[in-house]
């Protein structure tokens, strides 16, 4: 990207001033290797965001931001309804709801090396990851309604876990505002099979040791300690999901002239959030976000099996669970005074700092956790929300490392085999269906999280926790 | 895999084919064709191939596919996640493709069989297709290019 379309504004703060149809300006976050080095599809597509109706402040991306659909993956907008702001299907992404989840094992690493095959193949046999596969929960119309309405809490109450657990998930397992009936049939009927399926692509299941504590302070907080073991859980709202994106963003471009807007780029879709489309659209988009509350809940139910099994001394208590493609309602302060805002992270995470009133008890004096999920081979980070990110970002950081080569460059770079055995010779267990997947996820396809994560810290969005590295990887 | 799956021929016929092209996160899906319904058919070839080699399917049997879309770009969108939604709902993957198209209108015959995981070592799920990089064009020559990057 060239640098000389920005007014640098910090070492990580960089601004695009409005220009042409941009209603305000925007903003990237990075440092000067991670800004040059990002497609110029982030710049237009931030500088598209910015022109959309009702948006508040500025269009934001975060340090991992890439190239995306209609927002940049790392793209942070918020919207005024009272100021004829929109609601974008394209703004959540495909994936609603997709997030991390991690959890304590109370055991340190010397355990869990000592089984770690079994562990590794026990992990792989239990937990349904992959193309085609699906799970022993098959849900009924009634059930389905039932999920879509309740969440992880209707989980907890099917059996799948503790009512513990909901503490420390967002919207305590149970996100408002729900309508199954605006989620279509096609819909209901893709995820039929698929509550507690891991899914493809870039989710995955690791278990991981925490290898650096950066704030010793919050690590005790969050209950982590040097040599621990936690295992994090990388997925979302599986088919449901998918399907809801699809149809609401063709209905979306369809009815855009209908309601005034017109799109910089079809991937924009979106609705005013007062009409009935886009109330529409935010029943069903919170639909699946319970879908994906609830999938990780039954996954965590499984997990737990398993460590059972094989390391019977394990505790498998919730860190946390937050999600990084969603539209969240929030008060947020702007020019010295509190709006209600429509705020998308598609592809960031939330990041409340200290004292926010949505935390639970034993996490608001610290902060939030922000999960940060790395790649097979590099490590992940536990962040937390700081004050400062609220007028940043309206508390958003990054949500991973971010491709750095596609797919089928990846493919043609490595062999899943050779990734595998590399991995395992660093002591990194990996079990997946699909060699070529393996390959296309590759950690040389990532970009470097390290870079990502300290460019978020000295940004101020997030501060550095814990640093994990991981033992073993289901990947789909 | 020993198998190019960045690009395939779909016939005889030099101009009617399919290719892989990059996106940061994503995959591009790409089909040409003499006519706009050979361009969608090789589109849809391209998906498969990105789940699966193409060429080890077993086009055994059938499935009817309609859908309707006020233009040709968003036509083929809903062209392909209607072949998503089939894959994900019968667990099913295709391997050959006939398309008709009249109007808003698209018909079709999907022809393919039950996922099998150990033969068909699917690489990835297709989450959906998108509007990015979305063109249906006719080119310079006569011929028919029908692309978008597709969400894994």
């Amino acid at each position: 990207m060239d640098l000389a379309l920005f007014q640098r504004h910090s070492e990580y703060a960089w601004e695009i001033a409005p220009h042409g149809a941009m209603r305000v300006p925007a903003v990237i976050y990075a440092d000067q290797d991670l800004i040059s080095n990002m497609d110029h599809k982030v710049y237009e597509q931030i500088c598209n965001v910015a022109m959309l109706p009702g948006i508040v402040q500025a269009s934001y991306a975060m340090p991992d931001a890439h190239w995306g659909y209609g927002f940049p993956i790392g793209g942070v907008a918020a919207f005024d309804a009272g100021d004829g702001g929109v609601v974008s299907a394209g703004g959540v992404g495909f994936d609603i709801s997709c997030g991390v989840r991690c959890l304590r094992t109370g055991l340190q690493v010397g355990a869990v090396m000592a089984v770690q095959k079994k562990l590794a193949d026990s992990l792989y046999r239990d937990i349904p990851a992959g193309l085609g596969s699906s799970g022993t929960i098959h849900l009924n119309p009634a059930a389905m309604d039932a999920m879509l309405l309740g969440g992880a809490q209707w989980a907890v109450v099917q059996g799948h876990g503790d009512a513990a657990d909901l503490e420390c998930t967002e919207e305590q397992g149970c996100m408002g505002g729900a309508q199954p009936a605006c989620v279509s049939e096609h819909a209901k009927r893709r995820q039929r099979d698929e509550m507690g399926t891991l899914g493809s692509g870039n989710h995955y299941l690791e278990v991981q040791k925490v290898v650096q504590l950066f704030d010793s302070s919050a690590a005790q907080a969050m209950g982590l300690h040097e040599d621990d073991v936690v295992v994090s859980i990388h997925c979302g709202s599986r088919g449901l999901g998918h399907q809801i994106g699809t149809e609401f963003l063709k209905r979306m471009v369809i009815a855009a002239p209908q309601h005034g807007i017109t799109l910089p780029d079809r991937e924009l879709a979106c609705a005013p959030i007062d009409s009935r489309l886009g109330q529409e659209y935010l029943g069903a988009m919170r639909a699946a976000i319970n879908c994906a509350l609830a999938n990780r809940q039954i996954l965590t139910q499984l997990v737990r099996n398993v460590f059972a099994r094989v390391l019977p001394a394990a505790q498998l208590t919730l860190l946390y669970d937050v999600s990084h493609n969603t539209c969240k309602v929030e008060q947020h302060t702007v020019a010295g005074t509190t709006h209600t805002l429509h705020v998308h992270r598609k592809g960031a995470t939330r990041a409340f700092g200290p004292g926010h009133p949505a935390l639970p008890d034993a996490l608001r004096a610290t902060g939030q956790p922000v999960l940060i999920g790395g790649s097979m081979g590099t490590a992940s980070y536990v962040l937390v929300g700081t004050r400062a990110g609220e007028a940043l970002s309206y508390s958003s950081a990054c949500h991973g490392a971010g491709r750095a080569m596609s797919r089928h460059q990846a493919f043609k770079t490595w062999q899943g085999r050779q990734v595998i055995d590399e991995l395992a010779a660093r002591g990194i267990l990996i079990r997946s269906p699909s060699g070529r997947g393996i390959a296309e996820e590759a950690p040389g396809a990532y970009k470097d999280i390290e870079a990502v994560v300290d460019a978020a810290d000295a940004a101020g969005l997030a501060r550095k926790v814990a640093r994990l590295e991981p033992l073993v990887c289901i990947k789909g | 895999m020993s198998v190019n799956t960045a690009t395939g021929t779909g016939s005889a016929r030099a101009s009617t084919r399919w290719e892989h092209f990059p996106h940061d996160a994503d995959i591009g899906v790409r089909g040409f064709g003499a006519t706009r319904e050979q361009a969608f058919e090789q589109a849809a070839m391209a998906l498969t191939a990105v789940i699966t080699d193409p060429a080890g399917i077993v086009a055994g049997g059938k499935v009817e596919i309609a859908c309707q879309a006020p233009d040709d770009e968003l036509l083929l969108v809903d062209w392909l996640n209607a072949l998503v939604y089939e894959m994900a709902t019968r667990n099913w993957v295709f391997g050959r493709f006939a398309v008709r198209i009249s109007g808003q209108d698209l018909g079709a015959q999907a022809w393919g069989e039950a996922l099998d995981s150990a033969r068909h070592r699917p690489t990835v799920e297709v989450k959906g297709a998108t509007y990015t990089a979305l063109r249906v064009a006719q080119q310079a020559d006569g011929s028919w290019v029908a692309q978008c990057v597709v969400d894994v």
